[in-house]
């Protein structure tokens, strides 16, 4: 049997298969507990589907994923969320007929059964991520920027240990991305770890101590944000067949 | 069981209507049962009133219920749902009472029926006796079906459904008219129904509420056949049609109906995709 | 739940129940019984088809098991009737969660499920139409005996008060779950399904509670049938008629609000009196209207009445 890891969540040599695709091939990779990680790769390189498995959307067709030493693969996500693991959506997915507070209450829920009490935590997760103004308004009237802070608080309200967060920057703009990533900082600093999916590489640099780099399921480099950039891997990866040696030329 | 077969073949030809819209609109039409009463009652009167056979009636209402369809999609269906599937479930639920109690509000409850000479002819096949009216119903819903694969596959109308059936999306983007191709996927399947209507009508009875008996007989050949599969509605509709006449020798008339939903149950809870692996 | 939330159930309740006071002519006190029940009906389905979003085409397998049920206790073994309609809501609860656990375990969902719930109810219709135990075809008759503690009472107005508050604890019922957690669950797993589960909520769970929930209320409107009409067949109870009514009263009043169902009921059998006083007892002409109005309300959101009237108010 596999041997407890003492890492917060690792992920031990998973691979994914639809039909003749195998979306995620034989990665393994960890995330440290109290960090903000982040995993990164060219589009299609199967980020999404290695989350929805760690998240438990997905059963992986072989591997595990271990969380505080415990085997949890293929475990469905709300007992995930039970156990203090809970996610964001890439397309971010709001209760349309109900109120911000309201929506983010569902997740307060979690562990406050009493009403009164749910929709306290509620107001208090919007302070953290600045919804604060918006608690009255329907969930579908936010803008996407709005619906992104929704979709983080929501997740926040379920009292996670781990956080996953699926491309919660994309579609924002420079200003407002420069708005949130305090806020996801603040998350970390306040004792929860994040694992996140991002595209927007400087963010990336920004906020994530740890990165892992995938690409055509393969999970191909790992380490600071700072060596994952100089790996010739990565720079292939994102550029093409032959472009870090060309880059390398010019610099010389 | 041999009547179960010939019986089936026309269940065949109901649910071909269903599963054609279903596999180019994927939308669920509860109406299909409501005009398929439509159609007979139609039958019905052009018998009585101006005196045409049914076989007969099939060439002026074959055109008339593809208009009906036709219109009914693009003009009702279609704009109240907006798209959304529990919309198209209700819409066609509210047209579904609408005729059926427009019915029942001309011709009353009472089953009507029509008379032909041919009704009690018999053809011997070998040692076996078969209704005629059920034979000449087997044949043509083969015709129907091998002219609607001709039309589907040989036409440019047919490959305008076929491509909106595949990806609508693209369909619209290289210029196909996606909302007229859906609503002559209707008018089509009405037309199916009407076919269907004339060929049930000399060995049948009409009531306002007699579509309802094949509305689910038509959704379980559909499912078990594979939503959207025109070969899988035939053999789904002669393999009901066995098992009816099975189950109905086994447990009776009474029970015998149950055989079908106890089928269409178990397929939807088991099998949703079909017993004759459609396509995903 | 706050006491708030009470009052608009509250003062309902007090002009509704003043009705046997200004109305007494039988006719018109046997059309609001009946359109209490039909209403009772439709909140059980707004439950799960308003607030869980799982549109049920086949409530009368509910309707008609419990009516059933306190029907034959009632005769064939003699249970008390009260004690029978207990029986009656607790044998539709059973049977809403087992159609549940078995659709919702296969994923069942959106137009299929409506399809599978049709057939479950055909499936009851035909075996209480070949059954001993339920009479057959031939139906089954409660023995007429006016007296209160057998669930007979000599004036209708008091089966209108009792059907009333059924009505009303069912109002109730639907607020408490509005201000409740699995209401909140319930109404993330109608708006979108994974995301509930990535907050923690079970939603095969959450569904069957609501399914049952929702099978225990219209129960007692079957049962409270049974014991107002003293008679049931296979097509009374089991019939698509009452799965119908179930369904477009809270579709036309206003699917997953406190008041729709009751709303819609009373436009519905309203108008249906109205066409039968303008054109007859033509059979079918009301339900032609409704049909038309439920393609018209689905045609023109906002689809509750409440926030159209919101709007013509808004607007002057």
């Amino acid at each position: 049997m596999i041997k407890p890891d003492p890492a917060f969540l690792s992920v031990h040599s998973v691979s994914k298969r639809f039909g003749g695709l195998l979306a995620v091939s034989d990665a393994s990779f960890t995330v440290a507990e109290g960090s903000i990680t982040g995993l990164i790769g060219p589009n299609g390189a199967g980020k999404t589907t290695l989350f929805a498995i760690v998240s438990g959307f997905e059963k992986p067709t072989s591997g595990n994923v271990l969380w505080r030493g415990e085997e949890i693969t293929g475990r469905p996500p709300h007992l995930l969320a039970r156990d203090g693991i809970a996610r964001t959506f890439q397309i971010v997915q709001p209760f349309a007929g109900l109120s911000v507070r309201e929506n983010i209450a569902v997740g307060a829920f979690l562990r406050h059964r009493r009403r009164a009490e749910a929709i306290a935590v509620a107001e208090q997760v919007a302070e953290r991520v600045g919804l604060s103004r918006d608690l009255d308004k329907p969930a579908a009237a936010l803008t996407v920027a709005g619906r992104k802070r929704v979709e983080l608080a929501k997740a926040l309200a379920t009292g996670p240990k781990l956080l996953l967060l699926d491309e919660v920057l994309a579609g924002l703009n420079p200003s407002e991305v420069r708005d949130i990533v305090p806020v996801i900082r603040a998350i970390r600093d306040g004792g929860i770890t994040v694992f996140m999916i991002e595209h927007v590489m400087q963010a990336v640099m920004n906020l994530c101590e740890a990165v892992h780099v995938l690409a055509q399921g393969r999970i191909i480099a790992g380490g600071t944000p700072a060596q994952v950039v100089r790996d010739p891997a990565v720079v292939e990866a994102y550029l093409g067949h032959g472009a870090a040696t060309r880059l390398a030329g010019q610099h010389a | 069981m041999l009547n179960g077969l010939l019986t089936g073949a026309i269940y065949g030809l109901v649910a071909l209507g269903l599963t054609l819209v279903y596999g180019v609109l994927h939308i669920i039409n509860f109406a299909h049962g409501a005009l398929l009463t439509l159609a007979m009652y139609a039958a019905f009167v052009a018998w009585k009133v101006f005196g045409l056979d049914p076989y007969v009636a099939i060439l002026p209402l074959v055109p008339l219920f593809y208009l009906l369809g036709y219109g009914v999609q693009r003009y009702v269906i279609g704009p109240a749902s907006r798209g959304e599937d529990s919309n198209i479930l209700l819409v066609t639920l509210g047209l579904s009472i609408v005729i059926e109690n427009m019915m029942l509000a001309i011709f009353r409850s009472d089953t009507l029926s029509v008379q032909v000479p041919y009704a009690m002819e018999v053809v011997e096949l070998g040692p076996m006796l078969l209704g005629f009216p059920r034979v000449v119903g087997f044949g043509v819903a083969f015709v129907v079906a091998l002219v609607l694969f001709v039309l589907l596959t040989m036409t440019d109308t047919g490959r305008a459904i076929r491509a909106v059936a595949k990806e609508r999306t693209g369909a619209a983007l290289v210029g196909i008219n996606v909302n007229h191709v859906y609503a002559v996927t209707f008018g089509i399947g009405a037309a199916c129904l009407a076919v269907a209507a004339c060929l049930l009508l000399p060995f049948f009875y009409v009531s306002p509420r007699v579509g309802n008996a094949f509305v689910l007989v038509a959704f379980t050949i559909v499912v078990l056949g594979g939503m959207g599969s025109v070969p899988g509605a035939l053999l789904g509709g002669l393999f009901i049609g066995v098992v009816e006449s099975l189950s109905g020798l086994y447990f009776g008339d009474s029970l015998g109906q149950i055989g079908i939903f106890l089928i269409f149950i178990l397929v939807l809870l088991f099998r949703p995709t079909g017993l004759f692996g459609a396509k995903a | 739940m706050s006491t708030r939330d009470l009052v608009p159930i509250l003062v309902f309740a007090a002009v509704a129940a003043l009705l046997p006071v200004f109305v007494t002519a039988n006719t018109w006190l046997n059309f609001a019984v009946f359109t209490l029940i039909i209403c009772l009906a439709a909140q059980g389905w707004n439950i799960l088809g308003g607030y869980g979003g799982q549109y049920s085409f086949g409530h009368a397998a509910f309707f008609g098991t419990a009516a059933y049920a306190t029907a034959i206790l009632q005769v064939r073994y003699g249970v008390n009737p009260y004690l029978g309609f207990g029986f009656g809501i607790a044998a539709a609860a059973v049977v809403g969660w087992i159609i549940g656990a078995l659709s919702f375990r296969s994923g069942l969902r959106g137009s299929y499920f409506a399809l599978v719930t049709l057939a479950f109810a055909e499936v009851f219709r035909v075996l209480a139409n070949a059954s001993e135990m339920t009479g057959g075809a031939a139906g089954i008759l409660i023995r007429l005996d006016v007296r209160p503690e057998n669930f007979q009472f000599a004036s209708r107005a008091t089966f209108y008060w009792i059907a009333l508050a059924l009505v009303v604890a069912a109002l109730v019922v639907t607020r408490a779950l509005e201000r409740s957690r699995l209401g909140a669950q319930l109404v993330a797993v109608r708006e979108n399904e994974s995301a509930a589960r990535a907050l923690g909520v079970d939603a095969l769970q959450v569904k069957l509670s609501a399914i049952a929930l929702s099978a225990a209320i219209t129960g007692a409107a079957g049962a409270l049938y049974a014991q107002y009409f003293l008679y049931l067949d296979a097509n009374i109870a089991y019939g698509t008629w009452i799965s119908v009514e179930a369904l477009l009263a809270p579709i036309i009043g206003g699917a997953g609000t406190v008041f729709g169902p009751v709303l819609g009921g009373i436009i519905l059998h309203g108008l249906s009196e109205f066409t039968k006083s303008l054109v007859g007892r033509i059979p079918g002409v009301d339900l032609v209207i409704f049909g038309i109005l439920l393609i018209v309300v689905v045609r023109f959101p906002p689809r509750e009445i409440p926030g159209l009237i919101r709007m013509w108010r808004g607007r002057r």
